[in-house]
């Protein structure tokens, strides 16, 4: 057996749904490789493929062909039972958090435990310290009815930890959320990869949280894995149209209007909206920029999306542009390759 | 109509009709507790082997679905004269209270496997998704995630059950099987009692009236979902 850091190894993973002239190619000839510790990202548009490879990933979908090695085991080749079993360290959340409504959060967290025969005092406990890890401790005995959707899927992931498992897999998990509640999910699961080592695998379709997050990330388009790498490599040399549509903003790229000679990209993280930031750039430093594409949201007068803009040609008007929206709050910058 | 209110009446007709409300209650209750032992399992299996379900089988599906249909769709009161020689066979008469019990099991069962199925179906399909991503057996998925989760639905299903169960058993009284629908029978339409029959009648509706009650206060008061 070939030795490998890699907690996911995906071969050559293929999924057709039905047959003939109807049949639909999800996944072609996958390939991916995650390793220990990852937050590894998955984006891509509606339809691309994504719930049909998460699902491969704990087989709740049989792949049509290929190979799914999860922390050693090869996922397609074990028995049902085997199967039930490895499912306890491949845990999963979903958009709709998918509790049980007629429990409360604490037996929602016991529930796991429960079916895989822990004692019913040992897995109260155990509840108790993982709902106490994700905040909600004093909602031990609501129901899931009683919580806002960012409550939910607090418990949805203390549920998820609860059998120790080593890959959490996360199918769209903050796309039923508002912006502040997403940076919040976000950073519990940043801070949950880094206390309990756990591999988080973020299936999302916006680019905003892969940056948040992700360290890696694979974009899947129409079935197929286009490119894969790490985030800021993506996000400064996309090289394929499905990325650049994703990187940059606004999916259509706008001729330049001046020459430029760099081009950023802004991502705002909740901090003031963005027309302010032009406008003060204009007034405190002199400096005016072209906004090539943005694709921001103004939720509670805090700016959440990102914006592409290219800088004057002249070098120390960009400097100085640059470090002005490097010095704001909530924002973070790249520089990008432009192609016109 | 208003010797319904005298001593005279309850003197001459009190014993009957409290048999009666005996007999049915009876018949009611032991058909109802024998239909859902056979109608919850074959439900809880139409929805396992359905094109959605965790155990899809089309084979299985279509011939539960089938069987399920036949029953639906004979009369009460043809499947009882038809049911008559098995009857019994079965439990030594085909009269009385005893001998109504058989079709009326037989005649509610594909009714409940319905009912089961439907409230089965209305569980999120994600809730069973997250349930089975967490290693969870067919078993524990229907014991632990269909069934509680179903509850406040089950319950509402079981008093249309149980009132189908005692409309039935009306039926059954028209040739013998005793209760309150005999009463009525017997007295209100052959001797033209009429008072007898207003008080079945009453009777009957008094009875469903409380068993609905019943039932949508547990439904409702199981149901977390609702506060
Ligand atoms: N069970 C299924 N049967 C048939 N087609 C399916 C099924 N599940 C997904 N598909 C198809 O596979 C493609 C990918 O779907 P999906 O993985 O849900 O995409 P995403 O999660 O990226 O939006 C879509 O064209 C979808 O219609
Ligand atoms: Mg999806």
């Amino acid at each position: 057996m070939p030795v490998s850091d890699s907690i996911i190894q995906v071969r050559d993973l293929t999924k057709t749904f039905g047959q003939g002239d109807a049949s639909v190619r999800a996944l072609r000839h996958i390939n991916l490789d995650i390793k220990q510790g990852e937050i590894y990202g998955i984006i891509g548009l509606s339809g691309a493929g994504k719930s049909t490879l998460v699902r491969c990933l704990n087989l709740l979908e049989r792949p049509t062909s290929g190979s799914v090695v999860v922390d050693g085991k090869e996922m397609t080749a074990l028995s049902e039972k085997e199967l039930r079993l490895a499912r306890r360290s491949i845990t999963m959340i979903f958009q709709s958090f998918n509790l049980l409504m007629q429990r409360t959060c604490l037996h929602n967290v016991c529930f796991p435990m429960v079916i895989s025969g822990v004692k019913k005092d040992a897995a109260k406990k155990r509840a108790m310290e993982l709902l106490d890890m994700v905040g909600l401790a004093e909602k031990a005995n609501a129901y899931p009815a009683q919580l806002s959707g960012g409550q939910k899927q607090r418990v949805a992931i203390a549920r998820a930890l609860a059998t120790d498992p080593k890959v959490l897999l996360c199918d769209e998990a903050t796309s039923a959320l508002d912006p502040t509640t997403t940076n919040s999910i976000l950073s519990l699961l940043k801070d949950l990869n880094q206390t309990l080592g756990v591999t988080v695998v973020v299936i999302t379709h916006q680019m905003s949280v892969i940056e948040e997050i992700c360290s890696k990330v694979a974009i899947l388009d129409n079935g197929q894995v286009v490119e894969e790498g790490l985030v800021t490599d993506i996000f400064a040399h996309p090289t394929t149209d499905a990325a650049r549509r994703l990187v940059y903003p606004g999916g259509d790229i706008p001729e330049l209007l001046v020459d430029s000679s760099k081009v950023i990209r802004v991502a705002f993280n909740g901090g003031t909206a963005y027309h302010p930031l032009i406008a003060s750039l204009a007034i405190d430093c002199g400096v005016k920029v072209n906004i090539l594409g943005a694709d921001t949201r103004n939720i509670d007068g805090k700016a959440f999306g990102t914006m592409l803009l290219g800088l004057p040609e002249d070098e120390n008007e960009a400097a100085k542009a640059l470090s002005y929206i490097r010095a704001q709050h909530n924002i973070t910058v790249e520089e990008v390759e432009y192609h016109v | 109509m208003s010797e319904i209110f005298t001593a005279e009446f309850w003197g001459q007709y009190g014993t009957l009709l409290l048999e009666g409300f005996r007999d049915t209650a009876i018949m009611v209750g032991i058909s109802a507790v024998l239909a859902y032992l056979i109608g919850l399992p074959l439900g809880v299996l139409l929805i396992l082997t359905g094109e959605h379900g965790i155990r899809p089988n089309r084979t299985v599906n279509r011939v539960l679905g089938w069987v399920v249909n036949i029953g639906r769709s004979l009369p009460f009161i043809i499947l009882m004269i038809a049911l008559k020689d098995f009857t019994r066979l079965l439990v030594g008469t085909y009269i009385g209270v005893t001998g109504a019990i058989v079709p009326l099991v037989i005649s509610a069962a594909p009714f409940i496997a319905r009912m089961v199925e439907t409230s089965l179906s209305e569980v999120d399909a994600g809730v069973i998704e997250a349930a089975q991503s967490m290693g969870a057996s067919t078993f524990q998925i229907v014991w632990k995630v269909y069934l509680p989760e179903a509850m406040p639905s089950l319950v509402l299903g079981g008093s249309i059950s149980i009132i189908t169960i005692l409309a039935y058993t009306a039926i059954a009284g028209t040739i013998g099987a005793g209760g309150l629908g005999d009463l009525g029978v017997r007295y209100g339409f052959y001797r033209n009692v009429s008072s007898m029959m207003l008080v079945t009648v009453l009777l009957l509706i008094v009875i469903v009236q409380v068993i609905q009650t019943i039932f949508n206060r547990v439904s409702t008061g199981i149901d977390k979902r609702l506060r």
